[in-house]
């Protein structure tokens, strides 16, 4: 476990008031999403099986139906834009902003984009992206990063965001929830009504209609791909699911998964720009299709159900260490048990080797995952992975050491002699030396000696017999 | 090419080749209900007013007209161009505007309305939900900008739910570029899971359900 991880959890176990808040955030929905199933979605555990058959299946074929989405997104009018990383989608925004002479974005809630620092990158090249999300609009303003993927500013109180609004806005400090989320409402229609560009996530990619699916409570997402001109969607290759009438089967899951909604108040089906028929929507609609280590998930079989994730949040509320050490604990985004098993996977487990094991492995990740991910045993899994590296790296320290030392003994004339002469006398070409036993069983000396020989020792060295003809 | 690039990684890790055909697709599941029209009226409204929503079954388009003109009185309200909202004449009372063709004069009228008024293109009973398809008759905004959103639904597009709808509307990308499903006023719970209306959208919704039609 890192310092730096280590340290955070135990400011955030210390921190009384945002153990509060974590706990009875996290209560709250799972109170929601158990009301929401309790006698109203009988076929629940059909439809998690079936969602889970889709998602295997979808992942499985994926070239396929990426190629299938971008065909359609083209018969429909937009464009797509496959990007390998954060600065490829950096480096396209950019560009069109500049051909389009546009100024300002406004965003609507996407993990995808939290992933790959989009503001961060756009801020440096003076193009003002403003998160629209009420959560979202917060934390920007706090430059944080979201500690709850369904609920990102859970970790606030009415208090933090009076002081912000305070501080930020020049707003009167009013702790009222109702006036303050009215003084973003005020602000952010402003921002609506003159942006250039709608950027948006996505979280369901339909293949057979080329279509964007957005699900939220607010209207912002609405808005961000209804107001201005251009509609740019960035969503990770793994969001696909083949057919639209599949939705039947994933919205039915989301929304109760997530917040205990039947649905959610919006869902947006966008495929394209504004048809000609229609009186409003976007000018130009491009879907930015990411990358960013989610290739590199999917070689392996058992591992690659990661991307089955339809980011509803349950098992971080469910999740016993997450409702302790809160979202920020953890190295990026994406965190409870769905971070722990995919970070290690798009960051390489270097990036924190601790998160597999911030876990007890109590299984109820599992059992509220609405497209049955396994994460105890990938969790188990990537466990094994780290283990195995860090074995890796100590031998590779091992063998470090006893070059070091044989480098030292080479470069003192003495020491080398000595050493010289006791081999000599030792193991005057014994070939047995050559497979010791004890050597080969040394793991730094046994890689070193699948691939070579040693030497055995001559009787006398050349420096002796150098000093004996001589002299 | 970035696309080449990706596509070639993500065949190589699925051990799959260009252009190689799919396995078998488990099949679509849709299950619908039979829910005789009378009771999706009466789901439909029970779902809305579960949101605070206000709900109204009009025994006629007169009653539905005389139920909107008495909640916008003496306010302003932008409709859309449903045929329905004509045949019911809500498109005739005080303070209303509509037939709105230009883009940009209807985002400025939606923008200043205290009420968006449209119809529906179906309805979802088991979830309250609204179904919005854009087209000429239904623009985005009437039920987006406006600060309150009134829709006026014939009792005949009341679906039972999710399933209905996607079984009636395999491919809804073939005819719009936007299905909007609306299921309750527009609502936040950002700040301590304390649940705010109107955040983006309307906060206030009335669906009000004709009979008979």
């Amino acid at each position: 476990m890192s310092v730096a991880f280590d340290e955070k959890i135990h400011q955030t176990l210390a921190n009384d008031k945002l153990q509060l808040a974590i706990y009875t955030s996290t209560a709250r929905l799972i109170d929601h999403r158990k009301k929401s199933l309790t006698g109203q979605l009988p076929d629940f555990e059909d439809l998690r099986t079936h969602a889970n058959a889709i998602k295997k299946h979808t992942i499985e074929n994926l070239d396929y139906y990426l190629e299938e989405l971008e065909r359609n997104v083209i018969a429909h009018g937009g464009k797509v834009v496959w990007c390998r990383d954060g600065q490829q989608v950096a480096d396209f925004v950019l560009s069109l902003a500049k051909e389009r002479g546009a100024k300002l974005i406004v965003k609507s809630k996407s993990m995808t984009t939290e992933e790959i620092d989009f503001n961060e990158r756009l801020e440096h090249h003076h193009l003002e992206s403003v998160e629209t999300d009420l959560g979202e609009y917060i934390l920007q303003l706090k430059h944080e990063r979201p500690y709850h993927i369904v609920a990102p500013a859970l970790h606030l109180t009415r208090y933090d965001v009076a002081n912000l609004f305070e501080k930020e806005l020049g707003a009167p400090n009013d702790t009222v929830i109702e006036n303050q989320t009215m003084l973003a409402r005020k602000v952010l229609r402003d921002k609506f009504l003159h942006a250039d560009i709608g950027v948006s996530g996505a979280n369901f990619l339909v293949a057979d209609s080329g279509a964007v699916v957005l699900v939220e409570n607010e209207g912002n997402a609405r808005l961000t791909t209804s107001a201005p001109k251009i509609h740019i969607a960035v969503a990770g290759v793994e969001k696909l699911i083949p057919r639209a009438q599949d939705l039947a089967t994933f919205l039915k899951l989301l929304g109760r998964s997530a917040t205990g909604q039947p649905l959610t108040v919006y869902t947006s089906f966008l495929s394209g720009p504004r048809r000609e028929s229609e009186i409003d929507g976007p000018e130009e609609f491009y879907l930015v299709l990411l990358d960013n280590g989610r290739t590199r998930v999917l070689a392996n079989e058992e591992k690659r159900q990661a991307l089955n994730c339809i980011r509803c949040g349950a098992c971080l509320n469910h999740c016993p260490v997450y409702r302790k050490i809160g979202g920020h604990s953890f190295p990026w985004v994406y965190s409870g048990p769905i971070g722990a098993i995919i970070t290690p996977q798009f960051m390489g487990i270097q990036h924190e080797a601790g998160l597999p094991f911030a876990s007890s492995l109590c299984g109820a990740c599992a059992e509220v995952c609405p497209v049955k991910i396994d994460i105890p045993k990938l969790l188990l899994d990537l466990r094994e992975d780290v283990v195995k590296a860090r074995t890796e790296e100590a031998s590779n320290q091992l063998e470090r050491l006893t070059f070091q030392m044989f480098a030292f003994a080479m470069s003192h004339p003495r020491l080398y002699r000595m050493a010289g002469k006791m081999a000599g006398k030792f193991a005057p070409d014994q070939p047995w030396l050559r497979h010791a036993p004890a050597l080969e069983m040394l793991p730094p000396v046994k890689r070193w000696m699948s691939q070579r020989d040693l030497p055995s020792p001559a009787k006398k060295s050349f420096r002796d017999l150098w000093k004996e003809r001589k002299g | 090419m970035q696309r080449d690039y990706i596509l070639r990684d993500v065949q190589k890790a699925l051990g799959r080749s260009q252009g190689q055909g799919i396995t078998p697709v488990p099949p679509v599941r849709i299950v619908i209900p039979d829910v005789p029209v009378s009771q999706r009226i009466d789901t439909m409204l029970e779902r809305v007013a579960a949101l605070a929503g206000k709900t109204l079954r009009a025994k006629s388009m007169d009653e539905a007209r005389e139920y909107v003109a008495s909640v916008i009185e003496g306010k302003t309200a932008v409709t859309s161009n449903a045929p329905f909202l004509r045949e019911c004449r809500i498109t005739e009372l005080p303070g209303v505007r509509s037939g709105v063709t230009d883009r940009e004069e209807l985002r400025r009228l939606c923008a200043t309305s205290n009420y968006g008024i449209t119809s529906a293109d179906f309805a979802l009973s088991d979830t309250g939900s609204l179904v919005m398809i854009s087209s000429r008759e239904e623009a985005r905004l009437v039920s987006l900008l406006p600060p309150a959103h009134i829709a006026v639904v014939p009792a005949s597009k009341l679906l039972t739910g999710l399933d209905e709808l996607f079984s009636i509307l395999p491919r809804p990308a073939e005819q719009t570029s936007s299905m909007v499903l609306i299921t309750g006023p527009s609502r936040t719970a950002d700040i301590e899971q304390i649940l705010v209306r109107g955040v983006h959208g309307p906060g206030e919704i009335h669906v009000v359900v004709v009979e008979g039609v």
